[in-house]
């Protein structure tokens, strides 16, 4: 390692250290300042864009930087960005909406902590509404990291809500049955017993002695599932075995990566719906009327990817610029 | 018979979820039931068994002082803290009235979870966004035609799957904004391609099954 990389290194964690404790409050940008920066920001593409089209390339840290500034500045800004729903989106809330008070969903969470930026405000809406709604969910994972994500949402909506740590009760409004290795293989078993799967829940409770699985031996016993999916196995599983098999309905919610892999089984209608990566979740919160973490991360994504598109014009441009003086 | 039985095993379980499939009826749903439990209970072994490999191939890094020393030894430590906290804290909690999992909130190994391991790994998964912007500046070029379509149907889905897209547009009528064009490329361009793909998976699967299933194709068995 460089020792001028190891300075900059230094002096990133100190400037860190003293904002932490400098400011001890969120620090929020006024508006006049925001567009400031915003204007620094656009001059500064300028003064890249005209270098790039002398043939002089910015390095890849500088690149870094900029992305960087894209996806923290929003963090400090106050203003928001109008959503427009989704058809794949609003078919998915109508699908949880029409559940009377007392229905059960099953929640498979099956996602690790790399993909929990985009998959967690949406699993974090989902809980709330649920238990907002009266919808009883039982919580189950295709990946080992699944149960635990789900105990953050639990968590996340008793923070936000401190009476429900008292209303809502374990084993009756909700019930996490851990983690089960096995892959499809686990969901297809589950086609004709939840409890071969899972014997005993999280907190090895036998599953007889549950109230809420009192009742529930398999798919046909529960109204609705959501998947929260990054993956193998995921979405693509559950319809392929325990929606064309065994009828059961189903959302998904999956990373941005995988949502156009699952687009043709909402074609197809065996998706109730779907809420693809960041927007999705934006978009469900936006429709749950209660704004999380996604719709802050929104704008960072949103000025990311204008980043993005303005790197890609400037290298298109100096590209096209090069061809034309090699031919004349 | 290092052959043979692992064939037979194949067969006879392969041909049994092929009849269960079609037959859902006893006896085969219940040979299908069964076949089920033992994946689970292999798979789980399976995990033990990455996870004591993970081990070895570290052990034996750090025996033979190769270059990665430092990271063989950071393997071994992080594995056996998670390990040795997960089983006090399991053991504690099933002991405790009312008993708690290792997993819940407030646990040694919720602490490392939530605040190493979740930030690390989400960390290098955001990497990804950095490397992608400088990649699309220095090599995504309209050198050709298919280079052309894929370049413009990535700046309509990335504008217009975030509201800047929106935003930009909105002196359009609603129908023609950013977000219906990305709409329509994922729901009718990408429905249509992801189609193609998946129905040649599929078929490549059920040829290679079934030649699993017959014995046609053993490279899985090994080598002698």
């Amino acid at each position: 390692m460089k020792r001028t990389e190891l300075i900059v290194y230094f002096l990133i964690v100190a400037f860190l250290l003293a904002a932490y404790f400098f400011f001890p409050k969120p620090l929020n940008f006024s508006a006049a300042v925001s567009i400031i920066i915003v204007i620094i920001m656009a001059l500064a593409f300028i003064l890249v864009f005209v270098r790039t089209i002398q043939g002089h390339f910015i390095g890849r840290r500088m690149v870094f930087v900029f992305v960087g500034v894209a996806l923290l500045l929003p963090f400090f800004m106050q203003f928001k960005l109008p959503l427009q729903i989704s058809p794949e989106v609003r078919s998915a809330y109508d699908a949880l909406v029409n559940l009377p008070p007392g229905s059960r969903v099953l929640a498979s969470y099956d996602y690790d902590p790399p993909s929990a930026p985009e998959l967690q405000p949406m699993a974090d809406a989902f809980i709330k509404y649920c238990f907002d709604h009266d919808l009883k969910v039982i919580i189950m994972g295709l990946w080992p990291q699944g149960p635990q994500q789900a105990n953050l949402s639990i968590e996340a909506a008793f923070r936000e809500n401190p009476p429900l740590r008292n209303n809502i009760k374990y084993g009756v409004d909700y019930v996490n049955l851990g983690f089960q290795s096995g892959n499809e293989f686990v969901i297809l078993r589950m086609g004709e017993s939840f409890k071969a799967m899972f014997p005993t829940d999280l907190y090895n409770t036998p599953y007889d002695s549950i109230p809420l699985l009192k009742n529930i031996r398999n798919y046909s016993n529960v109204d609705m599932s959501f998947n929260f999916s990054a993956g193998r196995p995921g979405a693509v599983e559950w319809v392929q075995v325990a929606v064309d098999r065994y009828g059961l309905r189903i959302a998904s919610c999956n990373t941005a990566v995988q949502a156009p892999q699952v687009y043709p089984y909402l074609e197809s209608g065996q998706l109730l719906g779907l809420l693809g990566g960041m927007s999705g979740a934006a978009e469900f919160e936006d429709l749950t009327g209660k704004a999380g973490k996604a719709s802050t991360y929104i704008l960072s994504q949103s000025f990311a990817h204008v980043v993005v598109i303005l790197f890609i014009i400037i290298g298109n441009v100096a590209f096209f610029r090069e061809k034309r003086t090699k031919v004349d | 018979m290092r052959r043979e039985i692992p064939l037979a095993i194949t067969f006879i379980v392969g041909v049994s979820y092929i009849i269960a499939y079609f037959i859902p009826r006893e006896p085969f749903s219940n040979f299908e039931n069964w076949f089920n439990d033992w994946y689970a209970i292999v798979a789980s072994f399976a995990i033990w068994l990455g996870a004591l490999n993970l081990m070895k191939m570290s052990s034996l890094k750090i025996i033979r002082g190769k270059a990665d020393v430092f990271h063989s030894v950071l393997i071994i430590i992080s594995f056996l803290l998670i390990l040795g906290i997960g089983f006090y804290e399991g053991f504690r909690g099933i002991n405790a009235t009312p008993s708690f999992s290792f997993r819940d909130p407030g646990t040694g190994f919720d602490w490392l979870y939530v605040n190493i391991y979740t930030p690390l790994s989400a960390t290098m998964f955001a990497l990804l966004a950095f490397f992608v912007a400088s990649a699309s500046y220095r090599a995504f070029r309209a050198r050709n035609f298919e280079a052309t379509l894929l370049l413009l149907a990535g700046f309509f889905v990335m504008l217009g799957r975030v509201p800047v897209g929106d935003l930009v547009t909105g002196w359009l009528p609603p129908e023609y904004q950013l977000s219906q064009w990305a709409n329509w490329i994922m729901n009718v361009l990408n429905t249509a391609g992801q189609r193609a793909i998946m129905i040649g998976i599929a078929l490549g699967l059920v040829s290679t099954s079934l030649r699993i299933i017959l014995g046609l194709e053993r490279a899985y068995l090994g080598g002698d």
